[in-house]
């Protein structure tokens, strides 16, 4: 199978990685090869953080640029850091909350209000759906489900290569018993948003 | 997935492993008995398997206090008859360099292999060194896995060459190697054996020269048998997509050129190396008899491309050998499909498709990592600049060190001013005491200073340097994840431990000003900082308070969470909390109000005491 590329883009401590295990579970899971990158340490500390996964066949972890079939944006600045991965062809998702590092408020650099952001990310990306995770994952039950809202919206793009089931079940075998109801919830939130639009 | 079935899983399960995790797997399913490291990234999550695991295992795990300790341990326990695994990151592998080289001379009984993590773009590193040139150094067979399952299943390959040579072996990960997640096909794991047995050989175990002398002859006469080996091996394979176009390929870099020959459908005939030190000169020579021009795609330094080259005059082969030297690939950062094409691109006749990426002008914000909320380390530096600012004190060096702190070079603190490597804090800046009449504060974490620290402070008494030292004992070694440091009463197993006071420790080597402080209470902190650097001679303050990840995960445990908000009718926009203190839970909002994001708030409450107006309160 002609592999499938899914770029995530996020900020430290937003749960990129959880979101990349548990669809590399998944395919692992249904008979698929799969590779993921994950990057540790010091960037963790708040800093930018990009996870890459491919589904199918592929021996490197690294898209190349204009590859991405998917750019899962966990954050609005973080996506157009990442734009490099994406062409014409990739779908795109984008969480629309910021977060603004303390360098703006330091006025070492500056962070464009939301509506040009969105307004540069609508001029660039061919296939764009803008959610506001935050909101939903508030609406699910915890802001930190903020990320299995995103994989819920991931999972109902065109062309992605799992089955929601086998998601909810890879979900289900890797996140802790006690936030399962949320993270569920969160899930469904996402999913849901992308199918209605 | 649960960590535990990295060691209950079976023969024929797959699991979805980083590459890290897979060499713990490697290990146990190559018998090993006896593991240590010294956590350092991109290496540490093979600790943090071990220290859940081992117990379990029966085998036995510690983290030493460096990596040339770790090396030590690890030596005796191969040579008293146990496999033996050691880990760490790959300057880590500079502070064990002594006795590193010497397991080479001496050899061991029975299998050990050391990992070297290397960090190609330096993702976590304060380097790029290239560590498959210490296998040359040491003379000690090379081992580059490419991803987890070749991890893995090394890790058995390695132990059972070290023992069939007596030599330990080196195996060279990156990071994009041991930080992917890949799946990977399990066999049975071999228990491990409870204790060996040390016969006595000081001939062959103790190198004076006269027995250096026949050591080093007898290491040559090893690399030889290993050469033949690496010759014959089936870890070395070759992927043939025909032509006369040849890629030599090595560890990760063998991902990007098989995701690039097969989506581009490049005619190219692809060794991929595993075992390549003693480089394999039969292999090789014959491979390149069957190619017109070969390429060399390996991350960081030429260092198979000369091989290929010495091989090439030394046989007189007609091939064009490209790679780093002819400025096909770059020297520098990690590589990528994208650089990869672009070298195969670079060589004539072979011409592949361009791919289109979008791009924006926009400028986005810079996001350097920062301290936590809650990180006891940034109360310090705000009470020691406070001090500095009430004493006067001009033009100040601030010699620092390797842990979460070196974040202290961020505005607004900039308080790291001069860093060579683990505990260097001590030593230079005992050498600025000296060499300057400036005043000088060393920054120092808990796990560096028993890691390398020690000997910078014996010197730095014994030879009268005047500096401050403040020793930030957050209790952990922060940064690569929270591994237990000597100074906690938990050791790597999760056995109780003696707790190394860090206290006696300088007090019994000399230092006459020692003070304790809790740096969460700024104005106490502030009063002895003071006081210390008024001190002539070495201060040592120590600056303790528990990382802000270890008290989370307790008032997440025991339900207690606080958080603080600011009384818009007490604030006057003042800034100091956002300007000074920067904590990255506050941020300004409309009309220049400042505000507390509940959700990164720690709670630690320290701001409520930087806050000139009072306006900052518990959040009800």
């Amino acid at each position: 199978m002609k592999a499938y590329k899914i770029h995530l883009a996020g900020v430290g401590g937003q749960g990129t990685i959880k979101v990349s295990s548990i669809i590399g579970e998944a395919a692992m899971k249904k008979g698929i090869n799969v590779v993921m990158s994950e990057l540790h340490g010091m960037a963790q500390r708040g800093g930018v953080v990009t996870t890459e996964v491919k589904i199918g066949d592929a021996h490197s972890p690294v898209i190349e640029n204009g590859d991405a079939d998917l750019i899962i944006g966990f954050e609005p600045a973080e996506i157009l850091r990442s734009i490099k991965k994406a062409s014409g062809k990739t779908f795109v998702i984008m969480n629309s909350a910021r977060i603004v590092p303390f360098t703006v408020s330091l006025g070492m650099s500056t962070y464009l209000d939301n509506p040009s952001l969105i307004k540069e990310a609508i001029k660039k990306f061919s296939h764009l759906y803008i959610i506001d995770a935050e909101k939903l994952a508030k609406r699910a039950g915890n802001i930190m489900s903020l990320n299995m809202v995103l994989l819920g919206s991931a999972v109902a793009m065109p062309g992605f290569p799992l089955e929601r089931e086998e998601i909810i079940q890879s979900m289900k075998e890797s996140l802790p018993g006690k936030t399962i109801g949320i993270n569920l919830k969160a899930f469904d939130l996402g999913f849901e948003r992308i199918k209605n639009m | 997935m649960n960590v535990d079935k990295i060691l209950t899983g079976k023969k024929e399960d797959k699991l979805f492993l980083l590459g890290n995790e897979a060499a713990v797997r490697g290990a146990l399913e190559g018998g090993v008995s006896f593991v240590s490291t010294y956590p350092g990234t991109p290496s540490s999550e093979i600790g943090d398997v071990f220290s859940k695991l081992a117990e379990k295992a029966g085998v036995y795990f510690e983290y030493s206090t460096n990596e040339k300790v770790a090396v030590e341990v690890s030596a005796a326990a191969a040579t008293a008859g146990l496999r033996s695994f050691v880990f760490m990151k790959h300057v880590g592998l500079n502070v064990a360099a002594d006795s590193f080289m010497s397991t080479a001379y001496l050899g061991v009984k029975k299998g050990m292999i050391i990992l070297t993590a290397d960090d190609p773009s330096m993702y976590s590193s304060q380097n790029e060194q290239d560590n498959r040139i210490y296998a040359r150094i040491a003379g000690v067979p090379l081992l580059e896995p490419a991803d987890p399952q070749e991890v893995k299943d090394l890790m058995k390959f390695g132990f059972e060459l070290s023992e069939q040579i007596h030599l330990p072996v080196l195996m060279r990960t990156t990071t994009r190697v041991s930080h992917m997640r890949g799946i990977v096909h399990l066999n049975d794991v071999i228990p491990p054996k409870g204790k060996g047995f040390f016969e006595k050989a000081p001939s062959r175990c103790v190198p004076i020269p006269a027995n250096a002398v026949r050591m080093r002859k007898e290491l040559l006469d090893k690399l030889i048998e290993a050469e033949k080996i690496a010759d014959g091996t089936q870890v070395n394979k070759v992927y043939d997509f025909g032509d006369e176009f040849g890629i030599i390929t090595s560890g990760g870099a063998f991902n990007y050129v098989m995701d690039v020959v097969k989506e581009n459908n490049i005619p190219a005939k692809i060794l991929k190396l595993a075992f390549t030190y003693p480089f394999p000169q039969q292999l090789v020579k014959e491979f390149l008899s069957t190619v017109k021009e070969v390429l060399i795609v390996e991350e960081v330094e030429p260092v198979m491309e000369k091989e290929v080259l010495a091989i090439v005059g030394k046989y007189k082969i007609p091939v064009d050998v490209y790679g780093k030297l002819t400025d096909t690939l770059p020297r520098i950062y990690e590589y990528s499909p994208d650089i990869v094409k672009n070298g195969i691109k670079k060589i004539s006749g072979h011409t592949i498709k361009k791919r289109r990426y979008l791009k924006t002008d926009i400028t986005l914000p810079i996001r350097p990592p920062i301290l936590c909320a809650g990180c006891p380390h940034r109360a310090t530096y705000f009470a020691v600049k406070e001090a500095i600012k009430k004493l006067k004190l001009k033009d100040v060096i601030f010699p620092t060190d390797i842990g979460c702190y070196t974040l202290g070079i961020q505005p607004p603190y900039e308080m790291a001013d001069y860093l060579l490597s683990m505990g260097s804090s001590i030593g230079t800046g005992t050498g600025f005491s000296h060499a300057t009449d400036q005043k000088i504060v060393s920054f120092i974490g808990d796990s560096t200073f028993f890691h390398a620290g020690l000997p910078g402070l014996v010197n730095a008494v014994h030879n009268k340097a005047n500096l401050l030292i403040v020793v930030m004992d957050n209790r952990t070694t922060a940064m690569t994840g929270r591994q237990p440091s000597p100074s906690e009463p938990v050791n790597g197993m999760g056995e109780v431990a003696p707790e190394i006071s860090i206290e006696n420790s300088v007090k019994g080597i000399g230092v006459e000003f020692v003070k304790t402080v809790d740096p969460y209470s700024l104005a106490k902190a502030k009063e002895v900082f003071e006081e210390a650097l008024k001190h002539n001679g070495v201060s040592i303050v120590i600056s303790k308070h528990p990382c802000a990840l270890i008290t989370d995960a307790e008032r997440k445990k025991k339900n207690i969470w606080m958080t603080f908000t600011i009384n818009q009718s007490e604030c006057t926009k003042c800034m100091v909390c956002v300007k000074e203190w920067t904590c990255p839970a506050f941020y300004v909002g409309k009309d220049d109000t400042v505000h507390i994001d509940p959700l990164i708030c720690d709670g630690c409450g320290v701001c409520v005491q930087v806050c000139p107006e009072k306006a900052i309160e518990v959040r009800k």
